[in-house]
């Protein structure tokens, strides 16, 4: 029987990776995951979990010690957020080279200057290319389910890749929710015991994450390229699983909602989806005929489902919680590289809202769908627009 | 127990590497595997020896090995350590082998935390005394005096104008349970320390000079030789810190003239009988302060 506990995103990634079961972690205290790893803490200290639990001097040395212990075998985990995972930006890159199958999650918070403890998606957008499988969620049980789905993926042989889990900063990580917190029996029986060829070997010794020179670099660069396309895959495949198991699914890459016949839809990450979807209700009511994509995997990137997506529908809005200074939000252009095939008719807009914790409301929600039914009936609007903005 | 020479294995666990000829390093890294056997993992962060021993599809190392990232050996460590109270591993090596740069810069913030949470492992430092492997680059364990290609000696420039750091007395601040100093000049003072080190629960430190001919300028058969003039000029020394005393393993009567070991490496030619004094007055304050720690009882 699932129980229902009333948490904080921070405290259902917590009762998930107990749940995990994993041998190590390793972890450095930083606003707004610090939750996480606090109850991790409570659960080492009661014997409710058996795990070495590592504090370490930095986050670079986290990832590197998660980086040991996963080489040497063990199930590992650790979260940080912002500056911290910046700090271990170096480490990222070693981790997904050396296909080590990592569980992080990161509470997302902006990234300074101007320095502030609140929730954006500079700091993981700005890891886009370290490697990482990024799930972006909406709430507190999505946090917890998806960090055990995470385990499986990036364990899965095929994929041996590791997994970066993103809970808004505050807005997720620090409301307080009902969440349903499985039984180990069930979890157990969705998550086999850790297991990867990765790892030292004292019959055959091996070296691992070694040099490659100009000859093989591009091989091992290719397995990883391979090993992202298979994980789109793996990533809807676990999802299903994980419905037949505990009853909850997500939809993989992606979750459409009101989608189906829409005109126009907004492409949005993370939390704000929820209040999205009630935006679409209350539009829909007026007979607008609108949708919400939320984008749950940004790497791997859900490349074919957009390339259909841009025939189906006259107008798309992506909403970036950052933006990319020279030229616009990242996942608008990631979509939009996706949306325009050789024929396409697609008209897109793109919306820098929520940075640095500012709400993004029902109101400025229901704006941004105005924009995209102009785009629809053929007029023209601006294409990078500030939610928001003081100055007009 | 004292290691005797003619019992050490035949087997070599470190060869076919691209380390140039007469590398103090790589005589470490063969050495302390002769000691620490094959159920050894080795971590190397960016070093001259990860990148002449690790190159895909041509490993050198025979035993289990990684290459790091450049800060985070010690770390890395850690986390192995961990792994292996966590699957109860037991009879396993983990050795950390880095370069002076990668241990006393920047990696000794991780380092300082793998030591202080008491993980069971040995760092080497093979200290060459600069960074050798992108070019000979000053470090900050590069001495006094030293031409390096980034304190160059033109125009009477003297060089490295600071000493080196201190990572023996670094170590015996965090009250590791063991640590030592020994130079390639004295093979079996090092084995007899990768013995100890080896037999010693906990985080363990060996700081080990190792010279290089390509960046100190002198001949490839000439390695072992300035390796003891190193420590007969007093330059170096030989000492132990265990259960918190200190014990000098070499005390010379007196030092031979530091113009022996100096003017025999290329890196020293330029100086004069005055930075031969500072020198000097360096060497003797730090064996002063060496003594006065050998003499302590904690």
């Amino acid at each position: 029987m699932e129980k229902k506990h009333f948490l904080s995103g921070d405290e259902a990634v917590a009762f998930a990776v107990k749940l995990c079961r994993p041998h190590v972690i390793a972890a450095y205290p930083i606003t707004p995951q610090t939750v996480i790893v606090e109850k991790i803490s409570e659960f080492v200290a009661s014997g409710e979990m058996d795990c070495q639990y590592l504090h370490v001097e930095s986050e670079h040395s986290a990832m590197a010690a998660c980086m040991g212990a996963s080489l040497m075998g063990s199930r590992t985990f650790t979260a940080t957020s912002s500056q911290g995972l910046l700090y271990m930006c170096e480490m990222l890159h070693y981790v997904s080279g050396s296909r080590y199958p990592i569980v992080m999650v990161n509470a997302n918070r902006t990234i300074a200057a101007p320095w502030n403890i609140f929730g954006d998606h500079r700091d993981s957008l700005s890891q886009r290319d370290s490697g990482w499988i990024q799930f972006y969620v909406e709430n507190a049980q999505e946090a917890l389910d998806v960090t055990i789905q995470a385990y499986k993926i990036a364990e899965d042989p095929k994929v041996s890749l590791p997994v970066m889990i993103n809970l808004d900063g505050y807005v997720l990580t620090h409301t307080y929710e009902l969440v349903d917190v499985p039984p180990q029996e069930l979890v157990d029986q969705f998550l086999p015991a850790f297991q990867t060829t990765n790892k030292l070997d004292f019959e055959k010794p091996k070296s691992l994450s070694f040099s490659a020179p100009p000859e093989w670099q591009t091989e091992f660069r290719f397995q990883q390229f391979e090993a992202m396309e298979i994980a789109k895959e793996v990533i809807n495949q676990v999802d299903k699983e994980f419905g037949r198991v505990f009853g909850r699914t997500y939809g993989g890459l992606i979750h459409e909602y009101c989608c189906r016949d829409a005109d126009y839809v907004l492409v949005a990450m993370g939390s704000v989806a929820g209040t999205a979807r009630i935006v679409v209700d209350q539009l829909r009511a007026k007979g607008k005929k609108v949708g919400l994509v939320k984008l749950r995997s940004y790497r791997p990137f859900p490349k074919e489902y957009f390339q259909d997506l841009g025939q189906r529908v006259q107008a798309v809005g992506v909403i970036d919680r950052d933006i990319s200074f020279g030229y616009e939000g990242a996942v608008y252009s990631d979509v939009k590289a996706a949306l325009y095939r050789p024929g396409a008719q697609v008209k897109t807009v793109n919306f820098i809202a929520g940075l640095s914790g500012r709400d993004i409301t029902k109101e400025n929600l229901a704006q941004m769908y105005e924009p995209l039914e102009a785009l629809a009936l053929g007029e023209k609007v601006s294409e990078i627009q500030f939610t928001g903005l003081r100055w007009t | 127990m004292a290691v005797k020479i003619k019992d050490l294995p035949d087997k070599e666990l470190l060869y076919g590497h691209k380390a140039c000829q007469g590398c103090g390093g790589a005589i470490v890294a063969r050495l302390a595997l002769k000691v620490l056997g094959e159920r050894t993992c080795v971590v190397l962060p960016a070093s001259c020896i990860s990148s002449v021993t690790t190159i895909y599809p041509q490993m050198a190392f025979f035993v289990n090995s990684l290459t790091s990232a450049f800060p985070a050996a010690a770390a890395v460590l850690s986390g192995m350590a961990a792994a292996c109270r966590a699957q109860r591993l037991e009879d396993v090596t983990l050795l950390g082998f880095a370069g002076d740069g990668g241990t006393i810069d920047i990696g000794l913030q991780s380092l300082s935390g793998a030591v202080e949470r008491g993980d069971d492992f040995l760092y080497i430092c093979y200290d060459n005394e600069a960074y050798m492997n992108t070019g000979i680059q000053r470090s900050g364990l590069t001495p006094y005096g030293a031409w390096t290609t980034t304190t160059p000696t033109n125009n009477n420039a003297v060089g490295e104008k600071k000493f080196k750091k201190n990572l023996f007395e670094i170590m015996m601040a965090h009250r590791i349970p063991y640590c030592a100093t020994a130079s390639v000049g004295y093979p079996l003072d090092l084995l007899n320390k990768l013995a100890k080190a080896r037999d010693i629960r906990g985080p363990k430190a060996l700081h080990v000079l190792a010279p290089c001919p390509t960046g100190w300028g002198h001949g490839p058969e000439k390695t072992v030789e300035i390796g003891r003039l190193a420590v007969e000029t007093g330059l170096w020394f030989l000492a132990e810190y265990e259960k918190g005393q200190v014990k000098i393993n070499y005390n010379p009567k007196k030092f031979k003239p530091v113009q022996e070991y100096l003017i025999r490496q290329k890196r020293f030619r330029h100086l004069g009988e005055k930075d031969i004094a500072v020198i000097e007055e360096h060497r003797d304050k730090e064996w002063e302060i060496l003594k006065k720690h050998a003499g302590r009882v904690e």
